[in-house]
């Protein structure tokens, strides 16, 4: 079968990712830089005959989503940066009922209302669990729409095998840019995973009753629930790590940066290869789980890091957590809309690279 | 011998946690008999809201959803999206449905969500211990209305009448009020009940039963004393009866 490749924007290929997994019902509020997303959905959920609805607020549509995956159907909602902060009670919800769901960030900059231009300053709020209470669940960070929509994809299948939400955390600038992209073959709504712990349809089978909550009043099992829960973490940890490293043996120094600012540092790799200096990519693909284990082989091997982000500097702290302090961390970020420059990136290398190896 | 009357198969025979005198463990056997009676009992999902109904899960023998507080009607929007041929039962008490979820509940009911909202409404915060509710009537006392609900200088508002707020939207097809106050209303409650039960099963529209129901324990009465305090004083403010019925049937 020849290849099904188009030129689309980010947010429209993310939506038709999401309708190729066997997505059954979207739930989206409207907000920029993600509204072509949900448009998107608009369109192809309804011709296809499954579920849209343009939610009353964030809240209601992760809620829906909630309802809707309580069912066991694939389900997924979308949002930027001030949505993802109204979606945070009904995620932690989610993840005290082991509900896997889909939710799409376009961040855009904050804090606030902030600006609708490309962000990265969500990834403390998407990594540490935004809510309340002790839970992680997936983050995956897209760099380009190609890959925005093979995680989405794969978002789904993610959620469904470890039972948690799993969160695309992309942001404007690929949300909003068009790419080629080879489009994955549509999944078979029948040959999707059974769910036995999912309700309704109890008449099918005549199991025992099910029950989709959080609560639990007895200190000793909610505390067995969490821990139980918290062994899954440690396998996730194990298996969905991903990365995707550059140049890294021969670097002195190496770049960490996720999404849209890997790719500047990709410019910045090119520049200085023209100079005769050695520089290094290492994009964390999976944001939690953080790659923290090959970060610290790197910083063992005594390579430089310089973490590139589009905020005040947040993923850098994960940076040096996993550094433990055996080599410097450098950090150089633009925030409030605006995405640094291969020029500015390149500079600040080659200033860290020039103070210590005394060139 | 024929069996005349019996406890509900959809019902847990077992003690529920509600307070002596509560409204709760009647309206749920009215629930329970309901499905019952429609065979539904294996098809059937309720959802337990925040507030004393938390429990519902504990005593309805079907599926249950535990969403956040105030946001049933979007969870239920969810599930009864996805099961269609389901009996989806949206269990809330009156902080649920007309304070923190006052959004969900006007917009799920204007689009017409196809489920039903049992809007248990006892003029309280039960669960957690007496505050002020949005359907507490003025002069009533409550920890965070000392006094008595003042809506003038204390600025407490006015107690809300949800079926005939919702009653103005296209999506509501039939809004009814019962109460558990005594053995006629209960039987009148259940009608109520299975009318809309029926009407949602055919698909009609949203449909909602609102039943008056005692608190004694956060009134700070007896439970004689508590029903006899919701047929006089909250039947006053909310009138009994079907507030907007447009099925089909009634147009017949």
């Amino acid at each position: 079968m020849a290849e099904d490749k188009r030129l689309m924007k980010g947010n429209e290929a993310i939506g038709e990712a999401a309708v190729r997994a066997g997505c059954r019902a979207y739930f989206g509020y409207p907000i920029t830089p993600q509204n072509e997303l949900t448009a998107y959905m608009a369109k192809n959920m309804l011709d296809k005959k499954r579920t849209f609805i343009q939610a009353e607020s964030e809240v209601s549509a992760i809620n829906m989503v909630y309802g809707a995956a309580a069912t066991g159907a694939r389900t997924m909602t979308s949002s930027s940066s001030p949505g993802l902060s109204l979606k945070q009670e009904g995620i932690s919800y989610a993840c005290g009922a082991d509900l896997p769901l889909v939710i799409v960030n376009v961040q855009r900059s904050g804090p606030g209302l902030g600006g609708i231009s490309p962000g990265q300053s969500d990834y403390f709020q998407s990594t540490r669990g935004g809510g309340h209470g002790d839970y992680y669940h997936l983050v995956l960070a897209p760099k380009s729409v190609q890959e925005a929509a093979d995680l989405t994809y794969e978002a789904f299948d993610l959620a469904d095998r470890w039972r948690m939400p799993v969160m695309i955390l992309a942001d404007g600038l690929i949300g909003q840019m068009m790419e080629g992209v080879v489009l994955p073959p549509a999944r078979d709504l029948a040959a999707l995973p059974r769910k036995p712990w999912a309700v309704g349809r109890q008449a099918d089978s005549h199991r025992p009753i099910n029950h989709v909550t959080s609560i639990n009043l007895v200190p000793d099992e909610l505390e067995a629930a969490n821990r139980k829960r918290f062994a899954r973490y440690d396998e996730i940890k194990q298996a969905e790590v991903r990365f995707e490293e550059v140049n890294t043996e021969k670097a002195e120094l190496v770049f960490v940066a996720y999404g849209t600012s890997s790719r500047v540092c990709l410019g910045a790799l090119e520049m200085a290869k023209k100079a005769g200096v050695e520089l290094g990519l290492f994009r964390p693909i999976s944001l939690w789980p953080f790659p923290e284990k090959r970060v610290a082989e790197l910083a063992a091997k005594g390579k430089k890091f310089l973490a590139v982000e589009m905020s005040m500097g947040q993923m850098v702290e994960d940076v040096r957590l996993a550094a433990n302090g055996k080599t410097e961390v450098g950090f150089y970020g633009r925030c409030g809309g605006n995405i640094p420059s291969e020029e500015e990136v390149f500079a600040e290398a080659m200033r860290l690279v020039g103070t210590k190896s005394g060139k | 011998m024929e069996l005349a009357y019996g406890h509900p198969k959809s019902l847990k025979p077992i003690q529920t946690k509600y307070c002596p005198g509560c409204g709760h463990g009647v309206i749920h056997r009215l629930v329970a008999e309901v499905v019952d009676e429609m065979g539904l009992q294996e098809r059937s999902i309720i959802l337990n809201p925040v507030g004393c109904a938390i429990w519902a899960d504990l005593y309805f023998d079907f599926d249950s959803v535990q969403p956040a507080h105030g946001r049933t009607p979007a969870a239920a929007t969810g599930i009864k999206r996805m099961l269609p041929d389901h009996l989806v039962i949206c269990y809330q008490g009156d902080g649920d449905l007309a304070a923190i979820g006052t959004a969900e509940a006007v917009h799920a009911a204007n689009r017409g969500e196809k489920f039903t909202t049992i809007f248990v409404n006892n003029a309280i915060y039960g669960m957690t211990g007496g505050q002020m509710a949005p359907t507490t009537l003025v002069g009533q006392k409550a920890t965070t209305a000392p006094y008595g609900r003042d809506p003038i200088e204390a600025g407490m508002g006015y107690p809300i009448r949800v079926c005939e707020l919702l009653a103005t939207l296209g999506g509501t097809k039939y809004l009814a009020r019962g109460s558990v106050d005594t053995a006629v209303n209960v039987r009148k409650t259940k009608q109520y009940i299975k009318k809309a039960f029926e009407a949602q099963m055919r698909g009609e529209g949203f449909s909602m039963v609102e039943v008056l129901s005692p608190c004694p324990t956060n009134w700070q009465m007896s439970p004689p004393e508590a029903a006899e305090w919701v047929g006089q004083s909250m039947a006053a403010f909310y009138p009994l009866g079907e507030i907007k019925n447009t099925l089909e049937e009634a147009k017949r």
